[in-house]
């Protein structure tokens, strides 16, 4: 613990990205900006429900993400994925010889190695001295995140945080406060989740899964689709940023962590949470709501969830509305990679100049004047980006990501 | 900046949870488990609302909501849970039921509980606290984690009050399962005499710590912390010794300036092979206690071993424990914790002048 406030400023250096719609930054670019959504009848998942509930799987085998990333293939689905995006971060940021500066590693997850754990527990079940005890020694979601950290030589500080669906925005959030604090130079984060049986299942049991492709923002929105991905911004220091052969993609300005302690696993109707921690991100970085020319929305395509997103911003925001898309039309929700995965996004929408189309919008909500975008906008300055992460337990994060100011 | 501990409360399997006298007397149990004395959780939770909670959830709220009342603060400006495992109950209960039940007519309920953000979520809605609010769940590192995340908001200025703690469960699942590697005695021993003859595993613990921790100086405040570190994988023995005297010499002191360590040993051979070299070498001239013998080994037990830090340097004085030192007054306190030799870390804590 070193509290030097080294930097004032946070910049994002690199961007590494694997969902249903790309196995890297650039395919997740290409389908966003082609209309074209990640979700597909159930195809590495071993589950009863195959062929009955739509989900966005990363369209690779375990063998083949091994192959890729160079790790063992029985190994979690969820380190795979990370490893993959957070890789592509760092290889990303042009930075050579990462040994040499203070990195560190946070990563969010919600499950850790489940996907091990729950074939493990079926042969367990029927006889404790049973099951590959192999399949458990990665259960823990901290034991994810060092199998990709001791793959990528991070050792200086490394973390796992775990707050449902707002995990990895929340990952994001704490890595740019060790940087201000001084601790370390520049760190890899955002969060994974694969698709496993406990993860459907369970939300099949809340009966929030949409049989069809989810429609975030949509009127007649029936829930959301599960995916899987991982999402990993590289933030840096301001002397690192100097150091740096290309520019930053963008500045990480405004976040905020707050909670809408109104229900364990429902949002509240006036939006409680997600107004706080969207006001609290604006004032971080001395924004006012007017200075926002896109939200990447949480937008999950639950009833409860969009209706009090929409309300928090009909409350915070005015008209002219800022131009609003939820992503997790392309992705799915991929829980604990969310923020990370629209993290990236997010600097994307910056660095581009582009807002993304919500897919499958047909019937805007009634009860607001505002509605999400449903076409690609791609002749606009884009200065100041609001992602939103809100999750189970009430956690709700907002980050806000600035095109650098000269 | 000074960081003050304004309040500590914890549910171990020793007698910790609202005693008025430090550790009264130490209870023996002849297991290769400790479980904490659960408290009676009606009289401190709303009995609503703990039909509903688990066992781990209740030990954590309850934990939390003490160490708030016990330092007159009603609204947090943060909450921050370390767990490791998180609920472990209720995920062993959704995967038996989905297994058994083949994927059909499932209830939510135990889904709900799972996730690691629970015990945080609740201390929340119980409070209608609106305020950060953050869970860490890396293994070793979780309750170190939460400490410095509360820390750096205190230093960031914002806020004055941070709640912080670490909470972790055994349940007969998770005993079953880390028995078949091989962590744990294979025969039951005296937990009080773990330490006395040498062998492979150590026994399985569980508790939870919650601390008021505060920017300004409150009345009775337990102890200031000085300094916190983490070491993930040291390279070797040399590279233990070089980081803690390092940590020790970034706060201007040297070991001889410690008037106790409280060390992490576990009674696993393998584990304490470490701690008898640095006994016989960088602490050799410190006073040096143990604590997993009252709380077990789990992966976040330095969150018992700050409390007890606290506790002693309410007091002044070690409480009756084998092998203490009494009657020296101790003011600086350094908690070395090891978890499986992978996560290491270091905590300086002043008594308040």
């Amino acid at each position: 613990m070193e509290f030097k406030k080294a930097s004032s400023r946070v910049f994002v250096a690199g961007l590494g990205a694997v969902s249903a719609i790309g196995n890297n930054v650039a395919e997740c670019l290409s389908s966003l900006v082609n209309y074209k959504a990640g979700m597909d009848s159930i195809t590495y998942l071993q589950t009863l429900h195959k062929g009955q509930l739509p989900v966005a799987e990363v369209k690779l085998s375990n063998s083949q993400l091994a192959d890729i990333t160079g790790l063992q293939p029985q190994i979690s689905r969820t380190a795979l994925l990370s490893m993959m995006a957070a890789k592509e971060a760092l290889i990303d940021c042009g930075l050579i010889n990462i040994a040499s500066l203070r990195t560190g590693f946070i990563s969010a997850n919600t499950v850790g190695g489940m996907d091990k754990t729950e074939q493990f527990y079926a042969d367990f079940i029927v006889d404790n001295n049973s099951g590959d005890l192999q399949d458990v020694i990665n259960h823990e979601c901290g034991k994810v995140t060092e199998l990709v950290a001791d793959a990528l030589g991070i050792n200086t500080f490394i973390s796992t945080i775990s707050t449902a669906c707002s995990s990895s925005a929340n990952a994001i959030f704490f890595a740019a406060r060790l940087i201000k604090q001084g601790m370390v130079d520049i760190v890899v984060a955002g969060g994974v989740d694969a698709l496993t049986k406990f993860t459907l299942n369970g939300f099949n049991s809340l009966m929030i899964l949409d049989k069809e492709f989810c429609r975030p923002f949509d009127e007649t929105r029936q829930g959301l689709n599960l995916g899987e991905g991982a999402g990993y911004v590289v933030l840096v220091s301001e002397k690192v940023s100097s150091l740096l052969q290309k520019k930053p993609y963008a500045e990480l300005t405004g976040y905020c962590n707050k909670n809408d302690a109104y229900h364990q696993t429902a949002s509240s109707p006036d939006g409680t949470g997600p107004y706080l921690a969207m006001k609290g991100a604006l004032a971080l970085a001395a924004l006012e709501p007017k200075d926002i020319d896109y939200i990447n929305l949480h937008g999950t395509g639950t009833q409860n969830n969009d209706f009090a997103e929409a309300t928090a911003i009909g409350r915070l925001f005015a008209d002219p509305y800022p131009a609003m898309s939820s992503t997790k039309s392309f992705t799915g929700h991929t829980l604990g990679a969310s923020g990370g995965i629209e993290a990236v996004f997010s600097v994307l929408s910056i660095s581009q100049n582009i807002i993304y189309p919500n897919l499958r919008l047909q019937t805007p909500m009634r009860e607001f004047s505002f509605s999400a975008e449903t076409t690609l906008t791609e002749d606009k300055e884009i200065k100041h980006v609001l992602s939103n992460s809100f999750g189970f337990g009430g956690n709700c994060t907002s980050l806000i990501f600035s095109k650098i100011k000269a | 900046m000074k960081i003050f501990i304004r309040s500590a409360s914890c549910i171990s399997p020793q007698q910790t949870f609202k005693q008025e006298l430090f550790l009264p007397e130490l209870v023996n149990y002849t297991a290769n488990y400790l479980k904490v004395i659960q408290p009676d959780y009606a009289t401190i939770l709303d009995p609503k609302l703990l039909r509903r909670m688990s066992y781990i959830v209740k030990m954590g709220v309850a934990a939390a909501i003490t160490s708030l009342q016990e330092g007159g603060i009603t609204e947090p400006g943060a909450i921050i849970t370390g767990t490791a495992y998180g609920c472990l109950e209720d995920t062993g209960i959704f995967l038996n039921a989905l297994i058994k039940q083949d994927e059909e007519t499932l209830s939510p309920t135990a889904f709900i509980q799972s996730t690691h953000n629970t015990v945080g979520a609740q201390i929340a809605l119980m409070l209608k606290c609106n305020a950060y609010n953050n869970t860490f769940v890396h293994t070793g590192f979780s309750f170190e984690n939460a400490l410095l995340d509360g820390m750096m908001l205190l230093q960031e200025g914002e806020i004055n009050n941070v709640l912080a703690g670490a909470v972790d469960e055994i349940t007969n699942t998770s005993l079953a399962i880390l028995n078949r590697f091989k962590l744990y005695k294979e025969v039951p021993v005296s937990n009080l005499s773990l330490f006395d003859s040498p062998s492979k595993g150590t026994i399985a613990g569980e508790g939870a710590a919650f601390f008021v921790l505060s920017s300004q100086r409150p009345e009775n405040a337990y102890a200031q912390i000085d300094g916190l570190a983490t070491f993930y994988k040291p390279a070797s023995e040399a590279d233990v010794k070089k980081n803690i005297a390092d940590f020790v010499a970034s706060h201007a002191l040297d070991l001889n300036d410690i008037d106790l360590v409280i060390a992490g040993r576990n009674g696993d051979m393998q584990n304490d092979g470490l701690f008898d070299s640095l006994q016989n070498s960088i602490f050799a001239n410190n006073a040096v206690i143990n604590y997993k013998h009252l709380c077990g080994e789990y992966p976040t037990a330095s969150s018992f071993a700050m409390w007890l830090a606290a506790k002693i340097l309410q007091a002044g004085q070690l409480p009756k424990m084998p092998g203490n030192h009494t009657g020296k007054q101790i003011k600086k306190i350094l908690v070395y914790n090891t978890y499986l030799g992978i996560h290491h870390s270091l905590i300086l804590l002043t008594d308040v002048e």
